[in-house]
């Protein structure tokens, strides 16, 4: 099902818990497959279950609770967008805006050539630079559309 | 003990204790929809806010704890306005669709509207849709109307040790739900419907077919397994329209199983027989009671004349009533016959001239959840008795070991801290080491020691320690499986031998009702509370005997011999060769059973009756509904039939005369008598090739109404007859999940569809009982398995 690297990380993770406590590790174990899946499917997040010997739905209720998991597949790069009520103020409507005319797509799309997927997700704790966004694992903040075209065109 | 006041009256209350339990036992109400006694606390819904002084804003009810001196108002400006403000954040995405809902009428979320709601509300956009689940045959669902106190998540975490349900999605996106749509298979989920505070989980069956205003309620027993459940059977002109539970602490508490709840529906069902049916000259044709009484009698009276009055038996559900039960074993007493019987599935009866009665439990059922260390043998308990397995699952969270020895190694939701799981046949040598282990060096007794061949097994030493370390506070519980096995004497033995040594008590409890049926007499060789039948001396025969050594006669309470006996095969060609079979039957069984006269009689809602369950305890009820048609309740045909055939003593006008006579009220008494020699082992050798097989008779298999209990039938829990072998055993065969083997008993041979079921030990083979198509391997304790 997953990498032995990622195995590893998943028993590190379990280890960090008492024995009878192996469901602590689940937002961990669901991180690293992520990564290692770039989403995560059903058979995943059963998985998981398995992994941790608890039920399937105490994992879907995880999975499905946090934004930062991707229950459907993901374009290469993944564009977190802020729209909470910081970055709100600070004109994050407008660049949800520029972003979706940009790409050609709304929030829980992937372009047709596969390269960005736009979410909308609430605070992710940097309103010291509203507006913000998170693309793949990296902040960028006091967005503005020229800043938004620097980072998304330098992507790959 | 702090002193607290709640609206101004003052309560001593157990520290540790929430307001609304304290306001509770006060008689004082708070609204409420997440809190429930049995569940733990989630205060989500925030229904229950209550102004508490020196507290700057509104607490919640139900996860505030007591404090000396708290000053508690339930009532006050403050806290009414913040039980309307929940109300009013409830409504907002809850449909108003109270009169096409189910709920309508006992739900607590329109009660509570009704005292805390607006009467025009103030939200003005669009309220959220939620896709309804198919979640099974027992419980609808209707999602938009949940309101996410997440009751039956909790439920099925806590309560029923499975977690099904769950809410996924955060905020207003959360839905109730399964994992990947799959079904909710709990043997408790119906309970969930109980639980919930909207409609939005309902019962199934019952859907849309009554108002629950118009419901009567009747006070009625399940008489499914030996717990003797509490239920509320509902009606509707004279239409039992569902069953719910009764609360009763100390036996099911709040909760049912789901056989106990939906077996409702064979009440109804189609197959019912309403009128008096004889066949003459091969043709059934349908008759006055007078007509079919006559024949009945003078089929049995020509029997007794042509052939003697052994030549008749007499067979009886173990879900019958005690009145049932003794009319029957009286009628057939009188009749100079002792042939009478209820124990269907028992293959083993070396034990009856010594043991006493005791088909019990060997502790209260309350004190099944307080044990401290649980020995299982021959038991799913959880799918046998699921309101027992209730209660072990309840120790098993109080820190007690539990323990199995089973042919199979059962799926229980509950931790089993040691475990011998090991070939049907090969059980008793397992006991015996475990006894053999409890006595540490000391003398075996010889009879047990002669069973031990292998010194010890893993896990033996062990099992008998943790019931050591336990003494009074173990209990070591057969089950089914263990009372049905063709060594059920020596495990009974054993089990008695293990407790004498560890101070543990013991129990192997009955089927169904049949515990009143040993109070009753209603076995061939003991009378009334077990005292020994007089003229029972010369011989008798028990249920297995009565098949194996066909009699011309037999009268048959509530049985299907196919299903119900041991050996299926053996019963049908006895009926087949008997010169009258006279059937006290609530279903038309035609088809199933070779019978001369069926005679209608009431099932459990439509007659007054009592139950003793595995703890002893009496209960009676009288019927909820009247019969069907000309159904008539089987203790007033028993008793016409007395009559009929000048049977002295049937003059009873009510079945509570009849439980007078019976006389029974008291709880059982537990002392021990004297343990029963173990029979030497027998050389039952597994032949070479064979496997052995594992006959257990699922859940909703058990007895005739719960086979036509429809929604029943179709549960994930009625998985129809399969032979389930490990992976590596089909290997062996040669087969893979789904293919099909033909598998040859002693007699005859059948085909079946493979399941591999890793629970299963290699050498073994699943092959359920009480199933048409598994019927001709009678009760073969040896299989061949060959891929077909």
């Amino acid at each position: 099902m997953l990498s032995q690297q990622s195995e590893n990380e998943i028993d590190l993770e379990i280890a960090k818990y008492p024995a009878e406590q192996k469901q602590a590790a689940v937002m961990a174990a669901l991180a690293i497959a992520q990564r290692e899946k770039g989403w995560l499917d059903e058979e995943t997040l059963d998985y998981v279950a398995r992994r941790l010997e608890i039920p399937a739905i105490r994992v879907a209720e995880v999975a499905t609770f946090y934004s930062m998991y991707d229950l459907e597949p993901v374009g290469r790069h993944k564009i977190s967008l802020c729209t909470n009520i910081s970055c709100m103020l600070r004109g994050s409507e407008d660049i949800k805006k520029y972003l979706e005319d940009k790409l050609s797509i709304k929030p829980g799309q992937t372009t047709s050539d596969g390269k960005f997927t736009l979410k909308e997700v609430e605070c992710l704790a940097a309103c010291c630079g509203a507006p913000m966004m998170q693309v793949d694992d990296d902040y960028h903040e006091n967005l503005t559309p020229q800043r938004v075209d620097e980072i998304l065109d330098a992507m790959e | 003990m702090p002193t607290i006041e709640i609206d101004g009256k003052a309560l001593d209350v157990e520290k540790g204790k929430m307001i609304i339990e304290a306001a509770d036992a006060a008689g004082i109400y708070i609204p409420r929809f997440c809190y429930h006694e049995k569940l733990s606390i989630a205060a989500n819904c925030r229904m229950c806010l209550v102004e508490v002084e020196k507290a700057p804003k509104p607490l919640p009810a139900c996860a505030t704890p007591v404090v000396d001196g708290m000053k508690v108002f339930t009532s006050s400006p403050l806290a009414v306005e913040a039980q309307k403000g929940t109300m009013e954040f409830l409504l907002i995405n809850h449909p108003l669709d109270c009169p096409v809902c189910d709920q309508g009428g006992e739900c607590p979320l329109q009660d509570q509207a009704l005292g805390y709601g607006k009467d025009i509300s103030r939200f003005a956009e669009k309220k959220r849709a939620v896709d309804d689940k198919d979640i099974g045959p027992l419980i609808e669902t209707e999602m938009t109307r949940c309101i996410h106190c997440t009751r039956c998540v909790r439920f099925g975490q806590e309560v029923a040790g499975i977690m099904e349900l769950g809410m996924t999605g955060r905020g207003e996106h959360s839905e109730i739900g399964t994992f990947l749509g799959h079904s909710v298979d709990s043997e408790l989920s119906g309970n969930m419907v109980d639980l919930c505070p909207v409609g939005a989980l309902t019962n199934k069956p019952y859907r849309f077919s009554a108002r629950v205003w118009e419901l009567a309620d009747h006070a009625g027993i399940s008489p499914h397994d030996c717990v003797g459940a509490n239920t509320n059977i509902q009606s509707v002109r004279g239409r039992v329209k569902r069953i719910l539970p009764r609360d009763n602490e100390s036996v099911n508490q709040c909760w049912l199983s789901d056989r106990d709840r939906y077996s409702f529906e064979a009440l109804n069902s189609p197959e019912r027989l309403s009128r008096p049916m004889v066949r003459r000259d091969g043709q059934w044709r349908e008759a006055d009671w007078e007509t079919a009484l006559h024949q009945a009698v003078s089929g049995i009276t020509g029997v007794i004349e042509n052939h003697g009055a052994d030549r008749i038996g007499a067979l009886a559900a173990p879900t019958s009533t005690l009145e049932e039960f003794y009319l029957l074993q009286k009628l057939m007493r009188a009749m100079g016959c002792h042939n009478v019987d209820h124990r269907l599935r028992q293959q083993d009866f070396r034990d009856d001239d010594e043991s006493i009665m005791r088909p019990w439990l060997g502790c209260r059922i309350e004190d099944l959840g307080r044990a401290r260390a649980i020995l299982l043998v021959g038991s799913n308990i959880r799918k046998d008795q699921p309101l027992l397995g209730l209660r072990v699952r309840d120790a098993a969270r109080g820190g007690a070991k539990i323990m199995a020895i089973n042919a199979m190694d059962y799926d229980f939701h509950f931790d089993v801290a040691h475990r011998i799981i090991a070939a049907a046949s090969d059980l008793p040598g397992r006991l015996a080491a475990v006894v053999h282990a409890a006595h540490e060096g000391s003398e075996v007794p010889s009879d047990v020691a002669a069973w031990a061949e292998e010194a010890e097994f893993e896990d033996a030493a062990a099992i008998a320690s943790a019931l050591k370390d336990a003494g009074e506070d173990a209990v070591v519980v057969l089950g089914n499986a263990a009372a049905s096995h063709a060594d059920a004497s020596v495990l009974k033995s054993m089990a008695q031998a293990l407790a004498q040594q560890t101070g543990a008590s013991w129990g192997c409890p009955s089927e169904g009702n049949g515990a009143a049926a040993w109070v009753a007499g209603c076995v061939p060789h003991r009378a009334v509370h077990a005292r020994p039948a007089t003229g029972a001396e010369k011989p008798v025969s028990n249920a297995m005997e009565m098949i194996d050594r066909p009699l011309k006669s037999y009268i048959l309470l509530n049985v299907e011999p196919t299903l119900d006996c041991a050996d299926g095969q053996a019963a049908k060609q006895a009926m087949e060769g008997a010169d009258c079979v006279v059937a006290l039957t609530v279903f038309d069984i035609r088809d199933n059973v070779d019978a001369d006269v069926m005679l209608p009689v009431a099932p459990y809602s439509e007659t007054s009756g009592s139950y003793v369950n595995c703890e002893g305890r009496l209960q009676s009820v009288t019927g909820a509904v009247a019969p069907l048609g000309e159904a008539r309740p089987a203790w007033k045909v028993l008793r016409v039939l007395g009559n009929l055939l000048d049977a002295e003593g049937f003059d009873y006008v009510t079945s509570e005369d009849v439980k007078n006579e019976v006389a029974w009220s008291q709880m059982p008494i537990l002392d021990e008598s004297p343990r029963c020699g173990v029979p030497a082992p027998n050389a039952r050798r597994r032949p070479a090739g064979a496997l052995v097989r594992i006959a257990d008779v699922p859940l909703y298999r058990v007895d005739a109404l719960v086979r036509r209990a429809v929604s029943l039938q179709l549960t994930a829990d009625n998985q129809p007859a399969m032979a389930q072998l490990c992976a590596e055993e089909a290997q062996r065969v040669g087969v893979e999940e789904g293919d099909r083997v033909s598998v040859a008993g002693a007699a005859a041979e059948v085909s079946l569809p493979v399941r591999i079921n890793d629970s299963v030990p290699t050498g073994s083979v699943y092959i359920p009982s009480a199933w048409q198509a598994t019927v001709p391997l009678g009760n073969s304790t040896f299989v061949k398995v060959s891929k077909a």
